[in-house]
């Protein structure tokens, strides 16, 4: 486990539950990310990052720590093959906050495994600007180009 | 300014650059762990990472009593898809493997 963390920010003109419900909401994450997210979202409950593909491959797994409405979550993100072993788990927290006229989002991934760590390095920016994009224009970007 | 004004004018200075490859080699470092081995001012640095910071290209994170800077790529993803990556990526790496190469061949 390496002790490195990424901190990822990203300025949005939208609103805390616009953002909320384009993370959690398996049919925008689709739109955008290309994965549904998949979750009751209640703490201790399981997640999973399922891709839009033929075969609905699981890409990552984990559990929900802590959710907060419009504002926080909290969860624990590893390979598939990782379900059972928390010592590979890498932990995620997504938070929400306003900022003068924009919503700031910021994403901290730490608890890294290094083979986590460079999957993520590569997709997180990629998810994000095509988030932003999606929110703000409606269109979202090609996250796999 | 714009935005992304604001990350052109940011990723325009050479000392910033550094800040920036000194944050991506590490991330998550203090005033004092970045001032090290610097030929820059305290002061400058903690105004470049103002800039820097203003810009979006870090984020800073409280820890205790320690603030950390992280290296944030989001923007820089933003200027890749918009300004590079319609400008056929593949042929441009290949321009500048050949520029790379031939320029070490000179005596």
């Amino acid at each position: 486990m390496s002790n490195a963390t990424f901190v990822y920010v990203t300025y949005i003109a939208t609103t805390h539950d616009k953002v909320w419900q384009a993370l959690l909401d398996g049919e925008l994450t689709r739109q955008y990310w290309q994965h549904e997210n998949v979750s009751n979202w209640q703490p201790g409950a399981n997640w999973r990052l399922v891709a839009d593909n033929a075969e609905r491959t699981v890409r990552h797994v984990g559990k929900i720590l802590e959710t907060v409405p419009n504002k926080r979550l909290v969860l624990t993100w590893a390979d598939p093959e990782d379900a059972a072993n928390p010592a590979r788990h890498s932990r995620l927290a997504i938070e929400i906050e306003t900022v003068g006229e924009m919503v700031r989002l910021t994403v901290t991934h730490d608890e890294l495994t290094p083979e986590m760590q460079r999957k993520i390095s590569n997709g997180w920016p990629r998810v994000l600007s095509s988030l932003k994009s999606f929110l703000e224009t409606g269109r979202p970007l090609d996250v796999y180009a | 300014m714009q935005p992304i004004d604001k990350v052109f004018k940011a990723l325009a200075d050479p000392n910033r650059r550094q800040l920036l490859d000194r944050l991506h080699a590490r991330n998550g470092q203090t005033l004092s762990e970045l001032c090290e081995g610097l030929d820059m001012a305290r002061q400058s640095v903690t105004q470049h990472l103002g800039l820097l910071e203003d810009a979006n290209l870090i984020s800073v994170q409280r820890r205790g009593r320690e603030k950390l800077h992280y290296f944030n790529p989001v923007p820089i993803h933003e200027i890749y898809v918009r300004w590079i990556r319609k400008f056929e990526p593949r042929r441009l790496d290949a321009l500048r493997d050949l520029k790379t190469k031939l320029e070490r061949q000179r005596p």
